[in-house]
């Protein structure tokens, strides 16, 4: 029997793009698409560039106009989903209402981890997380001299790289380098650099002991070892936290998110989860139960559910990939690499224009591209099939990624 | 308000009006044209875009700069007409245009 309903709780990349996907693969039943943000479902990406830059306009995020959901039959409602009543199939709204699912997927995404300090309600405080957050922030930009960002990582970066167009700008972090929980030191240094020349100031290895504000406005940031960095505008990107309280309360398994299997279901096989709420078991991550924030992943993870709930299942396997720009900088990186333990550059790092790839006990497992696009795409494709790149191939005299790629197409 | 016409590759062939100022990449999405994928929403990061541009229509688009090209050589079937369709933003001169799509954006 075919399926004549699907919910879906949480309307941004991954909710939105399950809506999508099933009505592009022919579904007729209803779709139910609940968020709790007032906008028409929206991209995140461009918040902390092109749109903080006014390169891209408001009704341009959105994914689709609001004819579109008309046209496709898609219901989006504007609300909180408080609760998830299994027994009966139904998910309960904050304004008392219910929808009723045969299949319901979670889509709920993370929000930002808290500063958790002293002064963090100052007025001119921000994180990045939603057009709300950008919309409030980006006047901001256009008249702060100081800015200081908490946390060296892809977002807290890219707004360094456009703040730095206009104001002084200094960025904190715990860690010792910049994107070090993603990237390799190479490419980090590398940012570190390019980011330097702009202006940008680092201090690694460094917390924050409180925010210090006059009327109520944020006016410095003091640093752990005391000292105080003048500050009329504090943007931080420390990382996200899985919202996970729906599923938790509806007894679903959580582990670092909620926890589904390589189908992307929960314990409970009429509720799937996807995008960066769900914690998965990655193929490419040696099967270890992994959560990837990214767009391609909450988009092909979408696509994956669309398809099985079409009656085409298959597990998902997909090469994770991502994507950050950075001033003149473009990174690409496709697979994953954390706990990789060689490395082997291809370019010249001063060039700007160079890739690491990076292996773990010798077999290739991700591709950091910086302005070089192809290698990157190169890298995806061969991560996503064999013949496996080894390390020793890699490291030969004049090796080429695209040119290797090109040779063992199949 | 220019109006473009996209093939797929089975075909198919598809009138759609975009708006000036957005990319034929969204204006394809949002007539739900299937062939075009767009995952990274237009940041030139995904080539997922891709489409065959009307031999007559080449030098009526802008140039494309090094990361479209160095992209589209990864693309399936890339041809000398090739574009990134988010990389084009629609205006009064594209209206009668003729896009041929790939088989696959992968
Ligand atoms: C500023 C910024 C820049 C980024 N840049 C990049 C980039 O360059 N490249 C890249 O690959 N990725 C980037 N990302 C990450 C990417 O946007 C996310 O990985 C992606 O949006 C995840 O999709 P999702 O659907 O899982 O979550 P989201 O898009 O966050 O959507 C979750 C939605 O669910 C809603 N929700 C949660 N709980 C409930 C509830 N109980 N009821 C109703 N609604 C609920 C939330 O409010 C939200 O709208 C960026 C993210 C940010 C914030
Ligand atoms: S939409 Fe990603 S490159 Fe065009």
């Amino acid at each position: 029997m075919s399926l004549s309903s699907v919910t879906i709780v949480g309307a941004g990349q991954a909710g939105f793009q399950v809506a999508a996907s099933l009505r592009q693969g022919g579904f007729e039943g209803k779709i139910s698409l609940i968020g709790d943000e007032p906008d028409l479902p929206y991209q995140r990406p461009p918040l902390s560039k092109a749109y903080m830059l006014g390169k891209i306009k408001r009704e341009n995020l959105a994914f689709r106009p609001e004819t579109f959901f008309q046209e496709q039959n898609i219901e989006l409602i504007h609300d909180t989903a408080v609760e998830i009543d299994r027994q009966n199939r139904r998910v309960v709204l904050k304004n008392g209402e219910a929808c009723d699912y045969e299949h319901l997927v979670l889509a709920t995404g993370a929000h930002n981890r808290p500063l958790a300090l002293p002064g963090e309600d100052l007025n001119g405080v921000f994180g990045i997380k939603t057009l709300a957050d950008a919309d409030a922030l980006s006047p901001a930009v256009k008249t702060a001299r100081n800015v200081v960002v908490i946390g060296a990582g892809f977002i807290g970066l890219e707004f360094a790289a456009i703040a730095v167009q206009s104001a002084n700008v200094h960025v904190i972090d715990m860690g010792q380098r910049a994107m070090a929980r993603a990237i390799s030191q190479e490419m980090s240094e590398v940012f570190e650099d390019t980011h330097r020349e702009c202006g940008v100031t680092f201090h690694f290895n460094q917390g924050v002991n409180r925010l210090v504000g006059n009327q109520g406005k944020v006016t410095g940031v003091e640093k752990a070892d005391g000292e105080t960095l003048e500050a009329d505008l504090v943007v931080y990107g420390i990382g996200v936290i899985p919202n996970i309280t729906l599923a938790s309360e509806a007894g679903l398994h959580i582990e670092n998110g909620i926890k589904v299997d390589s189908d992307l279901l929960t314990n409970d096989p009429q509720i799937s989860a996807i995008g960066d709420v769900a914690c998965f078991p990655c193929v490419h991550n040696e099967g270890q139960p992994t959560r990837i924030e990214s767009v391609p992943n909450a988009m092909d993870q979408a696509r994956a559910v669309a398809a099985r709930l079409l009656g085409n299942p298959s597990p998902f396997t997909s090469v994770p990939w991502f994507w950050t720009d950075q001033g003149s900088l473009k990174l690409q990186i496709a697979g994953l690499s954390t706990g990789f333990d060689t490395t082997v550059t291809l370019g010249a790092p001063e060039s700007r224009q160079f890739s690491v790839l990076c292996f773990r006990k010798g077999h290739f497992v991700a591709v950091e591209a910086c302005n070089r696009p192809g290698d990157h795409l190169a890298g995806k494709k061969i991560l996503a099939r064999p013949p496996e790149l080894t390390s020793t191939e890699a490291s030969a005299e004049g090796f080429d990624l695209r040119e290797w790629e090109k040779e063992h197409r199949g | 308000m220019p109006t473009i016409t996209l093939i797929e590759s089975n075909g198919t062939e598809h009138m759609l009006t975009g708006q000036n100022g957005q990319s034929i990449m969204q204006a394809a999405l949002n007539a739900m044209i299937p062939g075009i994928q767009g995952d990274c929403g237009g940041a030139c990061s995904c080539a997922t875009c891709h489409a065959f541009v009307d031999e007559n229509w080449v030098s009526v688009l802008p140039k494309m700069e090094d990361t479209e090209s160095d992209m589209l050589d990864f693309a399936s079937e890339r041809q000398d007409n090739s574009r990134l369709t988010c990389q084009l933003t629609l205006d009064e001169s594209m209206d009668g245009m003729v896009l041929r799509l790939p088989e696959s954006q992968y």
